[in-house]
C-alpha cells in the first residue's frame, strides 16, 4: 500500500476506494436504480419503435431506414462490448502499454469493412451474411456453411458476454451468491429476449445507440477528469502512473505478452484475427442492411470508426488513470479482478453517482451487445435455415418471422443457461475465439465471392469449413483449455494442449484462406458466369438493391 | 442449380448483366475501385503488422522516449488511429469524386428501363 502514498492527486480517493473496494463500493440500491431508468427510457422507445414489425425486412433490417449516423452510432454500440469497455481499461491499469494494442487492432480492422466489405455487401445481400456468400454459389450448401458459422461465433460472443455479467454483478450490486447473481443474470437476459422480440432489428438498434451515446460520453468525462488532475498534461498522468505502481515498466509495452517467445507468437497471432475478424463478424454485418444505399452504409463506417477511435483513445487515458488513481493492487483485489478499474475510477472521481452511472452502462452495454448477437443469430436460422433450406425459399406469408421470433426465445433461455454455468468459469478466451472464428471461416469466402470470379462452391465449403473447424480444434488442445490451474479445466493434473498457442489465428486464417484457393483451383466445376457477372454488377453499381420500406 | 430466388429475389430479368460486366464505363468503375482498395488496404495492414512486430520485437526501440513519459510505443499507437482516420476520408473523398457518379449513372440508365449504352466510355 506504501506506493500509494506516492500519488500526489489520488491520495484521498485511492485510499477510500481500496477500503471501499473490500465489499463493493458505492451503493448497489443506487446502480440498479440507474440501470432501471435506463431499461425504462429504452423500453417506451422500443415499443414506440416496434409499431411496424409486420415484414422480415422491418424485423431483420428495421426496414431499412436507419440513417448512417445513427447506423454508426449502432454499431459503435454493438461492437464496445463490456471486453472492450471494461476490459482494455483494467488491461492497461495491471498490464500497461499491452492493454492498448487490442485498442489499435479493434479500431484498424474497421479499414476492411470500410473498404472491402460494407457497401458491396450492402448492395447484394438482404438481411444475413449467408445472402451474399451464397449468392452466386449453390444456395442450399453454402447457406448452410454460413449460417452454421455464424451461429458458432454468435454462441461464443453471446456466451463470454453473459459469463461477464456474472462478475459484474459480484462487483457492482455486491450480490456475491450464485443464486442472487444467476437470478441477476436472468433478469438481463429475460430483458433483451423482451426487447429483441417486441423490438427486433428497431428495438435492438435504438438500445445500441442510446448505450453508444452514454458508454462515450462517460468515457469522455472520466477522460477529461483525468487529465484535469493532471493538468491536461498526458506526460504527468503517466509519471503519476509510475509512481503509484511503482513500475516505469507499464508505459512500455512488453508486460504481458514479451514474457516468452510463445507469448510474442501469440500476440501476433491475436492481432491478426482481431484486424481480420471484424468484418466478418455477422453481427456487424448485419448492422449494414438497416440502412437504404450503399452510401449510408459507407457513412455508417464512417461514423463508427471515429466514435470508436475517440473512445479507444479515451481508454489509453482511463487505463493509466485507474493505475494512477486506484492502483493495481487494489483493482487485482477487488472482486472482478481487472474488470473493476473502470468502476474503480469511477467512484474514485465521482463517488457513488458516477460509479452507479458507469455501472448502468455497463449492464446496458452488456445488454446492446447480447440483443444485437440473438436477432442475428435468429435471423440467420430463420432465414438461412428454416425459410432457405427447409422451406426452400418458400415459406408461409409471415411464417419466417414467427420464426424468428421464436428462435430469439430459444436462443434467449441458452444464454441464460449459458451464462450462469459459464459464471465463473475462465471463457474470457471466447471473445478472441469468436474473432478468430470469424476471421477463418468467414473472411476468406466473403472476400473470394466478392473478388475473384473462379472462385467454386467446393472452395467455399472448404475454406469455411477448414477455417471453422481448424481454429475450433486448435483451441480445444491449447493451454486455455487445460493443462494450468488458469485454464477452463482448472487442474494442471489433465493436460492435452499439444498447442502451444491460446490463440488459433496465426494458423487457421491462412489456411482458410489457401483451402478456398487451392480447392477452387483443383475444381473442375465452373459456377455459372452469369450469376457472377450480375453479383459483381450489382455489389458495385446497387442496381436492384433493396430500398427502404415506406409505411 | 440451387441458384434461383432468395438473395437475387428483385432481379430484374431482362438486364443482361455480362454485358454490363463488359461495357467500359463499368470495367473503368470496377479497375477505379480495385486500385484504390486493394493498395491502400495492404498498405495499411503491413503498417499494422509493422507496429504490432515492433510492439512484441522492439521493446526498446519502442521504449525511447519521445518527450516527458511519453514514448515511442504511445506515439506509433496513436499514429495508428490518426492513420485510420485519414485513411476513412481519403476514401470517403475518392469514392465520392471517382465512383458514386459512374455508379449511379450505370444503375439510372439500368433501372429506368432503357436500352443500357454498352459502348459508351466513362467521362
Amino acid at each position: 500500500m506504501s506506493a500509494l502514498l506516492g500519488a500526489a492527486t489520488g491520495l484521498d480517493t485511492a485510499r477510500v476506494a481500496a477500503e471501499a473496494a473490500s465489499t463493493s463500493p458505492g451503493d448497489p440500491w443506487l446502480n440498479i436504480a440507474i440501470f432501471g431508468a435506463f431499461v425504462a427510457i429504452t423500453m417506451v422507445i422500443v415499443f414506440r419503435a416496434s409499431r411496424n414489425n409486420k415484414t422480415a425486412a422491418d424485423y431483420y433490417a428495421a426496414g431499412r431506414s436507419f440513417t448512417g449516423g445513427q447506423n454508426g452510432s449502432a454499431i459503435a454500440g454493438d461492437y464496445l462490448s463490456a471486453a472492450s469497455f471494461l476490459g482494455i481499461v483494467g488491461a492497461i491499469a495491471i498490464t500497461g502499454y499491452d492493454g492498448f494494442l487490442y485498442s489499435i487492432g479493434f479500431l484498424v480492422a474497421w479499414l476492411v469493412a470500410l473498404l472491402l466489405v460494407a457497401e458491396l455487401l450492402r448492395n447484394t445481400g438482404r438481411y444475413t451474411m449467408a445472402d451474399v456468400l451464397s449468392f452466386r454459389l449453390k444456395q442450399r450448401p453454402v447457406r448452410i456453411a454460413a449460417a452454421i458459422t455464424t451461429l458458432v461465433v454468435c454462441f461464443f460472443y453471446l456466451l463470454a458476454q453473459m459469463a461477464g455479467a456474472g462478475g459484474l454483478v459480484s462487483l457492482l450490486l455486491g450480490i456475491t451468491d450464485t443464486l442472487g447473481q444467476s437470478l441477476v443474470i436472468t433478469v438481463v437476459g429475460g430483458l433483451m429476449i423482451l426487447y429483441v422480440l417486441i423490438g427486433g432489428m428497431k428495438g435492438t438498434t435504438w438500445v445500441q445507440i442510446i448505450k453508444a451515446v452514454l458508454l462515450i460520453a462517460g468515457a469522455g468525462v472520466m477522460t477529461v477528469w483525468v487529465l484535469a488532475l493532471n493538468g491536461f498534461n498526458f506526460s504527468t498522468l503517466l509519471e503519476n502512473a509510475v509512481e503509484v505502481t511503482g513500475n516505469p515498466a507499464i508505459l512500455d509495452p512488453g508486460l504481458k505478452y514479451g514474457v516468452s517467445d510463445i507469448s510474442k507468437i501469440d500476440f501476433v497471432s491475436l492481432g491478426l484475427a482481431l484486424v481480420l475478424g471484424t468484418a466478418a463478424l455477422p453481427h456487424v454485418l448485419m448492422r449494414f442492411y438497416t440502412v437504404p444505399t450503399a452510401k449510408e452504409a459507407r457513412k455508417s463506417v464512417v461514423w463508427a470508426i471515429w466514435l470508436i477511435g475517440i473512445f479507444y483513445v479515451f481508454t489509453l487515458v482511463l487505463g493509466y488513470g485507474a493505475a494512477a488513481l486506484v492502483g493495481p493492487e487494489t483493482i487485482a483485489a477487488a472482486p472482478g479482478g481487472a474488470n473493476s478499474a473502470a468502476p474503480l475510477l469511477a467512484f474514485a472521481l465521482g463517488g457513488p453517482f458516477l460509479l452507479g452511472l458507469i455501472s448502468a452502462i455497463a449492464f446496458a452495454t452488456i445488454l446492446a451487445v447480447v440483443a444485437g448477437l440473438t436477432i442475428t443469430a435468429a435471423a440467420s436460422f430463420a432465414h438461412d435455415i428454416y425459410a432457405s433450406v427447409i422451406k426452400k425459399g418458400k415459406p408461409a406469408a409471415g411464417a419466417e418471422v414467427k420464426v424468428a421470433r421464436r428462435t430469439v426465445i430459444v436462443i434467449g433461455v441458452v444464454a441464460i443457461l449459458g451464462g450462469i454455468g459459464a459464471n465463473g468459469q475462465n471463457v474470457a478466451f471466447l471473445v478472441a475465439l469468436a474473432f478468430a472464428v470469424a476471421a477463418s471461416a468467414n473472411l476468406p469466402t466473403i472476400i473470394y465471392s466478392l473478388f475473384w470470379k473462379r472462385f467454386t462452391t467446393k472452395g467455399a465449403l472448404w475454406s469455411m469449413y477448414g477455417g471453422l473447424i481448424s481454429a475450433i480444434v486448435l483451441i480445444i488442445f491449447s493451454p486455455v483449455v487445460s493443462g494450468s490451474e488458469t485454464s477452463m479445466l482448472k487442474t494442471a493434473e489433465i493436460n492435452f494442449a499439444i498447442f502451444p498457442l491460446s490463440n488459433p489465428g496465426i494458423v487457421s486464417i491462412p489456411l482458410a484462406f489457401l483451402l478456398g484457393w487451392i480447392v477452387t483451383i483443383l475444381d473442375k466445376t465452373k459456377e455459372d458466369p452469369k450469376k457472377q457477372s450480375e453479383m459483381e454488377v450489382r455489389s458495385l453499381t446497387g442496381v436492384g438493391a433493396e430500398k427502404a420500406t415506406q409505411h | 442449380m440451387g441458384n434461383d430466388a432468395l438473395s437475387a429475389e428483385t432481379t430484374q430479368p431482362d438486364v443482361d448483366f455480362t454485358a454490363v460486366q463488359a461495357s467500359p464505363r463499368f470495367q473503368e468503375l470496377r479497375g477505379r475501385h480495385r486500385r484504390f482498395v486493394f493498395p491502400v488496404l495492404a498498405a495499411c495492414l503491413v503498417w499494422y503488422l509493422a507496429y504490432v512486430l515492433l510492439a512484441v520485437y522492439a521493446h526498446d526501440f519502442m521504449s525511447t522516449r519521445v518527450f516527458g513519459s511519453v514514448n515511442l510505443a504511445m506515439v506509433l499507437g496513436l499514429a495508428q488511429v490518426v492513420t485510420t482516420f485519414a485513411v476513412t476520408m481519403w476514401y470517403v473523398s475518392y469514392a465520392n469524386r471517382r465512383l458514386d457518379p459512374i455508379a449511379a449513372e450505370i444503375r439510372d440508365e439500368i433501372e429506368s428501363g432503357a436500352e443500357f449504352d454498352t459502348q459508351a466510355v466513362a467521362r
